[in-house]
Order: structure tokens, then sequence, then C-alpha cells
């Protein structure tokens, strides 16, 4: 069989539009590697061979009929097993919802399926999304295949596993505090945290709803941009989901990032690994040299950071994980993790009664002042780089037992989130054989800026095609 | 000086508001960590918010209403189709008010 790991969409598109390719053979060899490395990466909890073969099969024949089809039709790809797929087994990654098969589709789901995707499978994750490391998952950890003793970042974990491996060549993606961008930049990929609001979350279970953003994972940051032209716009089942009209993202990702200005927030280059900013700095300079303008800039209220998120977070996740009683669907309370259980208690204790003005009113009032950091800096430059996370990926089983050291994993991530702005994290180099990613940060809507920066980088580095040896 | 105070925690109160059962072991080992959690989250304690207006929205939607006209919904048996116990096209539960 032909190797087809290699392929980006933006590749393989062009060949099955053109006939070259059929839809049918890149499926069969996505879902051979997914079925082979699963037992090694354990990134999908289901594969879904039969609905994805009889997609690439209508996709090929609609080819051959001459019909004209988005560039994602026949492109295999892997959806986190948080969102809702109609008929096919949605677990959240936790024993709960073991047997829970929805009745219907999320509407990223559903638009993805109208542009004639391949679902290879629903991929692992931290149970409900709570967690930095993918270990947190009922199903067993996820490995990162850039190293098999190290954790691949959580919670999208096997989404970023399921595209750095070749098993898939996009995956969907949830991110509350740097869920998509930890993992991308754990595995050399690119994640992207849209704007709150930019992407319906419909369908997809609940964690914080006030956080909670749908994104996605891919190879290269064109075939980013080529998922967000699907799942972006207005969706009346998603009243947090903007009227704002959605670009056409690919258009003029190739324009110049002369004249940008570029902001370096301080407090996110203090006391961390010398050689992880190294390497961020040295990608600043990358941008400089074809044009951009560098400046400092300061995020004062950055260190309130994880505090902040670590009071609203758990606080929506104790209401919105109230529902599962066991009455309607899914099994009885006691089944949660000890994760969730945490969480599911601290939240419930900063929302009771004498404490909710001291925790989740005051933490909402900090955010207010990181926002303002936000919107300060936005009128002085175009974007803000910063790192994704403070280490490299850690080993599977460093972090389990000390929840604080494991929060403090998102420091870096959780600011883009309590402010609602978007960030695309992008490969920016290894150490020894590990990878780094950096944050492009932009204002509310600017998802569209953030693709033209990384495209403009990434043209001049090519990290995505240093693959994992496995 | 005098020893930072750690925050305390109620864990058999929390578990049962919560409707969450723990066992002792739980407990204990949630209530040690949750101190932690708690006490680094208490350095927002330090910060002036009194003229600062909490944030709602996070990018101001206000009032998304649709227009309120019925549409097509799930089925009574798709709604049926993932509860463990039903009974002539209702969920089931177990009794509240049962005598004894």
């Amino acid at each position: 069989m032909t190797d087809f790991s290699n392929l980006t969409i933006h590749e393989a598109s062009k060949l099955i539009q053109s006939k070259t390719l059929k839809a049918l053979e890149l499926t069969e060899a996505c879902i051979g590697r997914a079925k082979k490395l699963n037992q090694q990466l354990n990134s999908f909890i289901t594969i879904c061979e039969e609905e994805a073969i009889n997609r690439a099969k209508k996709v090929d024949k609609l080819i051959a009929n001459g019909q004209k089809m988005n560039p994602l039709a026949g492109i295999p790809i892997g959806i986190k097993d948080l969102f809702s797929t109609k008929d096919i087994r949605t677990t959240a990654g936790s024993k709960l919802l073991e047997n829970y098969v929805p009745v219907y589709d999320a509407t990223s789901v559903y638009s993805l399926n109208n542009a004639n995707v391949c679902i290879v499978g629903k991929t692992n994750l931290d149970a409900w999304a709570h967690g930095s490391s993918g270990e947190n998952s009922d199903f067993g950890p996820t490995r990162n295949p850039h190293d098999l003793s190290r954790v691949p970042g959580g919670s999208s974990s096997g989404s970023a596993v399921s595209v750095s491996s070749g098993s898939s060549l996009a995956a969907m993606g949830t991110d509350t505090g740097g869920s998509i961008r930890l993992p991308a930049s754990f595995c050399n990929v690119v994640g992207l945290k849209p704007t709150y609001g930019r992407v319906s979350r419909y369908g997809v279970i609940a964690m914080a709803s006030s956080l909670d953003c749908i994104g996605h994972i891919t190879k290269t940051v064109y075939d980013n941009a080529l998922v967000l032209n699907v799942t972006a716009g207005e969706d009346g089942f998603d009243s947090t989901c903007t009227a704002q009209k959605s670009d056409d993202y690919t258009k003029d990702i190739e324009k110049s990032v002369k004249g940008l200005k570029i902001g370096i927030p301080k407090e996110y280059f203090e006391n961390f690994d010398w050689k992880i900013k190294n390497l961020i700095l040295e990608a600043v300079k990358k941008l400089e040299k074809l044009g951009a303008k560098i400046e400092d800039i300061s995020l004062p209220h950055t260190e309130y950071g994880v505090a902040t998120y670590y009071i609203i977070q758990p606080s929506e996740v104790s209401s919105n994980l109230a529902r599962y009683d066991g009455i309607r669907f899914g099994k009885t309370r006691e089944q949660f993790g000890s994760e969730a259980k945490r969480r599911i208690i601290l939240g419930t204790y900063t929302l009771s009664s004498g404490y909710y003005d001291a925790y989740y009113l005051k933490a909402m009032k900090v955010r207010r002042l990181i926002r303002n950091d936000f919107v300060d800096v936005f009128k002085k430059v175009d974007v803000i780089i910063c790192p994704v996370s403070p280490t490299l990926p850690f080993k599977l089983g460093e972090k389990v037992s000390d929840p604080l050291q494991m929060y403090l994993a998102d420091i870096f991530t959780v600011t883009a989130s309590l402010t609602g702005v978007p960030s695309l994290a992008v490969p920016c180099g290894f150490i020894g054989d590990l990878p780094v990613g950096m944050q492009i940060i932009g204002p509310d809507f600017s998802e569209k800026l953030l693709y033209q920066v990384g495209y403009a980088y990434e043209q001049e580095t090519n990290w995505y095609k240093k693959t994992p040896k496995i | 000086m005098k020893k930072k105070q750690k925050p305390e925690i109620d864990i058999d109160y929390v578990s049962k508001l919560a409707n969450i059962p723990l066992s002792g072991k739980e407990k204990a080992v949630f209530e040690e960590q949750l101190k932690d959690v708690l006490n680094y989250i208490s350095k927002l304690n330090g910060i002036d918010t009194d003229s600062i207006e909490p944030i709602g929205h996070i990018t101001n939607l206000q009032n998304v209403l649709r227009e309120d006209k019925p549409a097509p919904s799930l089925s009574q048996d798709d709604a049926l189709k993932n509860a463990p116990k039903t009974y002539n096209g209702f969920f089931e539960v177990d009794a509240i008010f049962e005598e004894q």
C-alpha cells in the first residue's frame, strides 16, 4: 500500500478532485494506520471503518460524475469523542457515557458531513476534556508519537496524535483553557482556538460554557484555514455563536507580513526553560526578517490567569455536569473519574451560598482586567506571539498526583481563553526530538490575520515535514 | 509573621450539595489537594476590583433570541433511546415519596 501519511489536505484534495487519487484509497490507508498504531498510541476510542469507507465511495462516485466538491470532500478526519455523532458512540472519555449513542450530530459535525469528510473515528481525550496531558481518559492514556514515554498534551490528546501520526489529515478538538493548543504544540501540529462564538458548540458536551471553543488540529496552517471555512458561522442552535459573517480564511493567506506589528509580552518570557524561550524568539526574528515590526509589550494581569481560570472553569464544570443523573442517558454519578469529581467539588464549593461573591464574581471581575490588558495592547500591535507551554512534553505519570502542578501547565494558554480572543498554535522547532510550539494571538475575530502570520512563518521553516518515527 | 492560613473546605457538605458520593479515601485526598488549589487561587484577593464590572458575554453578544415558532425536534423514540429504564414511553425513575 502506498504511504499517504505525509499528505496535507491541500495536496490530497487536489489529487482526489483531479481523480489522481481515490478517496477510498486514502481513507483505507488512514483507517489501516489508525488501527495499526492504536495499540501503541491509543489515539482513538472508536474507529468508524464502515462509515468512513461508505462516505469515501460516495465521494469517488460524485467526483466521477463531475460534481464540484468542497476541498474537504473525501478527507479522513478524526473527531474528539466529546462531539455528538449521530449513531456513533460518544463517550467524552468517561465510563459514565461508555454506552451513549447520540441521536443527533453536533452542528460542526453536521457541517463537516455536508462537506463530505470521511470520519476515521472518535479520538481519545482526558475525560470530559479535563486535563492537560491526556492521562485522565477512562480509556487509557494516549502517547506522544515523538516519544512514547511522554504525554501528547491534553485534553484533545487523541486528535493531535491522530494528525501527527498520519492516521487522519485533520481532527476536531475543543479548547477551554488550552486543550487544542497544548497538544498541538506537544505533537508538532497546527491547532486553532477560534474566537469565542466563531464556531457553533451545539452538540459538543459542555465543559465550561463561558470559555468553551470548538477548533481543530491540522498539519499545516493552510489546511487549518480550509477546515475553519467549513465550521465557522452562525447557528440557530447556539445563542453564544456570533452572527458576524465568517470569512474565506484561505483567501490572501499568502499576504506578506511586511509592516505588521508583533507584540512580545514580557510576562510570557520570564522564568521558564530558556531553550524553549530561545526557539520562540528565533521564530520572532524570522518574522522580523520578513518585514514585521517587533515591539515589547506588557500584559500586567498575566500572573492572575491560572487562578482566575481555576475558579471560573470548575464552577461552570460543576454546573454543566449536574445534568448527568443516569435517568435520560449515561450511567450514574459515581461513575465520574477522580478529576471530574475533584472539579465538581471545587466548583460546587466556589458557587455555594456565601462563597459566590468571593470566588466566581471576583474571578469574573479579574477576567475583565485581563481582557482589558489585551484590548489595550491590540491598539498598539496587530498580533502577539508567546509560548504555548512552559515545558516540553512531560513524562507519563509525572504530574498525575499533583493537580496544581498539572493546572499550571496551562499558564500561557488560559489568558486567550479568558479573554475570548483567537489563538493559533504553530510548530516552531524541536529540542532534541521534542516539538515546541508558539501562539499567535490576535483581537476578536482576527483568525484570517493569524493564518497569514502563521503561513508566512511556516513557508520559511516547514517544521510540519518533520514527522515522528513510528 | 503569622503563617498563612489555608482555606477550609467542608467536603461532606459540598459532596452532598453536588450529589457526588465520595469514599473516605477520596475525601482525604481531595481535601488536601483542594486546599492547595484554594490557597493558590486566593492570590486574587490582592487585586482591587471594587469598581470593575464583571464579564458577562465575552464578545458582548446580547439578547440572542429566535422566533417563537415550533420546529421539528427529537421524536419520543429518539429521546428515550439512551434511557436505562423506560415505561410506556416515559423515563422511569425511582420513587421519591415511597411508603415504607
